[in-house]
């Protein structure tokens, strides 16, 4: 068994209709709660998440807003006290094995035998902690024999082992780290054997729980590009879980925005980052001191992230916002599409008569021309 | 709050550092082997670290985890005790052990304020205690707990005082921890990732009131992190440590602008930045080395895309590529001198002091402490 290449899709310039565009993993109007009955704390809030073939979008929050939440009650991983209250995730599996029926499964309402049939086979997870995620008493090579011999049983004992010495090559490491157990590993190396492990099967979707942020700078970005440049070869979509939103709109596609178990902006990454259509995303982006000119100061978010206990009314950041209004403070806004730019907002300053503050109407550059993303995209499946 | 004010162009407040250290080094006993072949082996953690921080000044220093980064303010803080070199206050060398009168000039605030409160106690005891053991206590307490909750922004003091711990946030405790380092009138503050442990929306409001406190108290501050944008942002002069080492120092815009060592060059290009237009290429790839057996020469060079002959014969030696900007780099070495016969002269010390004094020296300016 090799790893062959999945025609990557063709790049196109953004357009509503596309945002649509051949979905992988498509979660509707999910919530999630903490507890049962009054003292229930809302974690996730009727979230809509579309993540298209080969893409990777990003989902950025603080710690608390609920984005690990969502992605891990999408794929049924969530644990108790979590419950999943409603909503429908769907999975549109094309499966590798070329031929293989595309289907579409209800991840929310499958049964453990069909869960089990697409876990880790389509969809795998790349947590945080690489050291809490393997396993400390066996070497990592067994853990790779473990892995394929249930999932590929046709597989000869040399056959996993060959087959886990490419792995390890492919992520940067050599074969003979298989006979490592996690604890000599350095946490860079820990992640890469963790990402070789959730490709071993050739998913079509892998969720990445800030799979870097335990890691130093200069291993966090040689991991990247590795993820990125296996994304391009291998063409999985990608669901980005992170903190750093100054990270994510240099990888990702797309990049959602959550805030108190809400999705509060969806744009692609270069429209976010240079036109903020929300008061959250634009304080979040000025929470990072820039790398380059005049050092000013900067003022970041007034306020502390709200606790999901006592919600504030209304729009849930809406005690942060330096634009609130009185209509902010009575109803929560819903994400809408902002008149066919494609893009999503929930914020009452887009609707009705209220003025948009000047800093939340920049120019979108995704309306002049190709996405810079879609380009750098394009540029790195050429050199290949 | 006048970040600008603060531009490193100017001449720092006072040229004359608080506190020094002068050629640091501590080594750690780790374990090797099993059985009747076990030893301990030595863990070169710090070597030959210099620096000074300056009344009115927050200098950064930054480095990868391992680097060593977190020992050097520990043995500034004189929490450890360095194996070799001297930390001085005010010029004087500190005598051997932690005297309370050096506690008491010289605080430190720790990375995690959710370990660092004591869960039991209201915020009121943490800030009384110090106060206490260092015989401030006056007649008046609770105007000094006002005081001193007012002046990390935590509004009304009356109410945050009577808190514990869990009922504040992570922005809010870590408030706390350095109201109780200012508790004593400290001179200088040593703080050592205070805010990687905090949601990014509150980051900002930890590093202004830092450079606050350096503006309004003047406070000779010492800033320990990874983020080197942040370090950008609050810094007036920026360290760089590679593998206990320090490989670069530099007025901080001039360092991320015109970085001169080839490490800092790397970590630069690493460290994510959303108005880059081009993916980043890493020159010198891989993962610092085993402290254990450290490199010789220069620690770099394994990964150095510029490694010379020298760079693995001779460390290198500090050179001032600019006013107030020293690199420990051999590329910035005439290439007369770059000769690898490392016996012909002695190799020099690994690193100078970073703040070059004037030859005379002006009278002691010492700055009243707070009151």
């Amino acid at each position: 068994m090799s790893l062959t290449p999945r025609p990557a899709p063709t790049p196109a310039p953004l357009t509503p209709e596309l945002w649509a565009a051949d979905p992988v993993l498509e979660i509707h109007d999910l919530s999630v709660d903490y507890g049962f009955g009054a003292d229930a704390v809302h974690a996730v809030v009727g979230c809509d998440v579309v993540l298209r073939r080969g893409q990777v979008l990003g989902l950025a929050g603080e710690s608390g807003s609920g984005k690990s939440t969502l992605a891990m009650a999408a794929i049924r991983l969530l644990r108790a006290p979590g419950v999943i209250t409603g909503g429908e995730v769907l999975f549109h599996s094309t499966p590798e094995a070329a031929g293989g029926p595309h289907e579409t499964i209800d991840l929310l309402r499958a049964g453990d035998a069909e869960l089990r049939r697409v876990r880790w086979s389509e969809i795998s997870v790349v947590l945080q902690s690489a050291l809490n995620a393997l396993n400390p008493v066996i070497t990592i090579g067994a853990q790779f024999d473990d892995l394929l011999r249930v999932h590929r049983p046709q597989l000869s004992e040399s056959e996993r082992w060959d087959r886990g010495v490419q792995l390890m090559e492919m992520v940067g490491m050599t074969g003979d780290r298989l006979r490592s157990y996690s604890h000599e590993l350095s946490g860079g190396m820990r992640q890469r054997a963790m990402i070789a492990m959730a490709l071993a099967l050739e998913p079509q979707v892998m969720i990445l729980d800030e799979p870097t942020t335990a890691l130093d700078v200069v291993t966090q970005r040689e991991i990247l590009e590795e993820l990125m440049g296996l994304r391009d070869r291998l063409g999985f979509a990608a669901l980005f879980i992170t903190h750093d939103l100054s990270l994510l709109v240099e990888l990702a596609d797309e990049i959602v925005v959550m805030y108190a178990g809400r999705l509060m902006e969806r744009a692609s990454a270069a429209s976010l980052f240079r036109s903020p259509r929300v008061p959250y995303t634009y304080g979040l982006l000025h929470c990072f001191p820039p790398m380059h000119g005049e050092r000013r100061s900067m003022e970041g978010i007034p306020g502390s992230p709200p606790d999901l206990r006592a919600l504030p009314s209304g729009c849930a950041f809406h005690p942060r916002c330096p634009w609130a209004m009185e209509r902010c403070r009575k109803e929560a806004p819903a994400l809408v599409e902002l008149d066919g730019s494609g893009r999503e907002a929930a914020c009452w300053l887009h609707s009705g008569d209220a003025t948009v503050p000047a800093e939340l109407d920049l120019p979108d550059p995704a309306n002049r021309g190709p996405r810079p993303a879609d380009e750098r995209t394009r540029a790195r499946r050429a050199t290949r | 709050m006048s970040l600008a004010a603060a531009q490193p162009a100017t001449q720092p407040v006072s040229v004359r550092p608080v506190l020094e250290g002068r050629g640091l080094t501590k080594y750690f006993a780790v374990k090797r082997g099993r059985g009747m072949f076990s030893g301990h082996a030595r863990l070169f953690a710090v070597e030959q670290v210099s620096l000074a921080l300056a009344a009115g000044t927050v200098t950064s220093l930054v480095g990868e985890s391992g680097s060593g980064k977190t020992t050097v303010a520990r043995m500034l803080a004189k929490i450890i005790n360095p194996d070799a070199g001297d930390v001085l206050l005010d010029g004087e060398p500190v005598p051997a052990g932690r005297p309370r009168s050096y506690a008491r000039q010289v605080q430190m605030v720790f990375q995690d304020p959710f370990a660092s409160l004591n869960p039991v106690h209201r915020v009121r005891y943490d800030l009384v205690r110090p106060l206490r053991i260092h015989h401030l206590a006056g007649e008046d307490i609770d105007a000094v707990i006002a005081d001193l909750l007012r002046r990390v922004a935590l509004e009304p003091p009356a109410q945050f005082a009577t808190k514990f711990p869990h009922e504040l946030s992570g922005g809010q405790r870590q408030r706390v921890a350095i109201a109780r380092a200012l508790s004593v009138r400290p001179r200088v503050l040593l703080a050592d990732e205070p805010v990687s442990m905090l949601d990014v929306s509150i980051r900002l409001g930890i590093l202004n009131l830092l450079a606050d406190l350096r503006d309004r108290e003047h406070l000779a501050i010492l800033y320990v992190t990874h983020d080197i944008a942040s370090a950008r942002y609050l810094a007036d002069t920026i360290v760089v440590m590679y593998a206990g080492q320090v490989v670069e120092a530099a007025p901080s815009a001039r360092l991320t602008d015109d970085p001169a060592h080839p490490y800092t060059q790397l970590l630069l290009a690493a460290a994510p930045d959303p108005d880059r237009a081009e993916p980043p290429s890493l020159a010198g790839r891989g993962a610092p080395p085993s402290l254990i057996a450290p490199p010789s020469g220069c620690r770099f060079h394994p990964r150095c895309p510029h490694a010379m002959a020298v760079c693995s014969a001779k460390a290198p030696p500090s050179v001032t590529v600019a006013a107030g900007h020293t690199a420990n780099c051999w590329l910035h070495v005439d290439p007369a001198q770059r000769r690898v016969d490392a016996e012909a002269e002695p190799a020099p010390a690994p690193t100078d002091g970073m703040f070059q004094r004037p030859a005379a020296a002006s009278p002691d300016r010492h700055h009243p402490e707070e009151d």
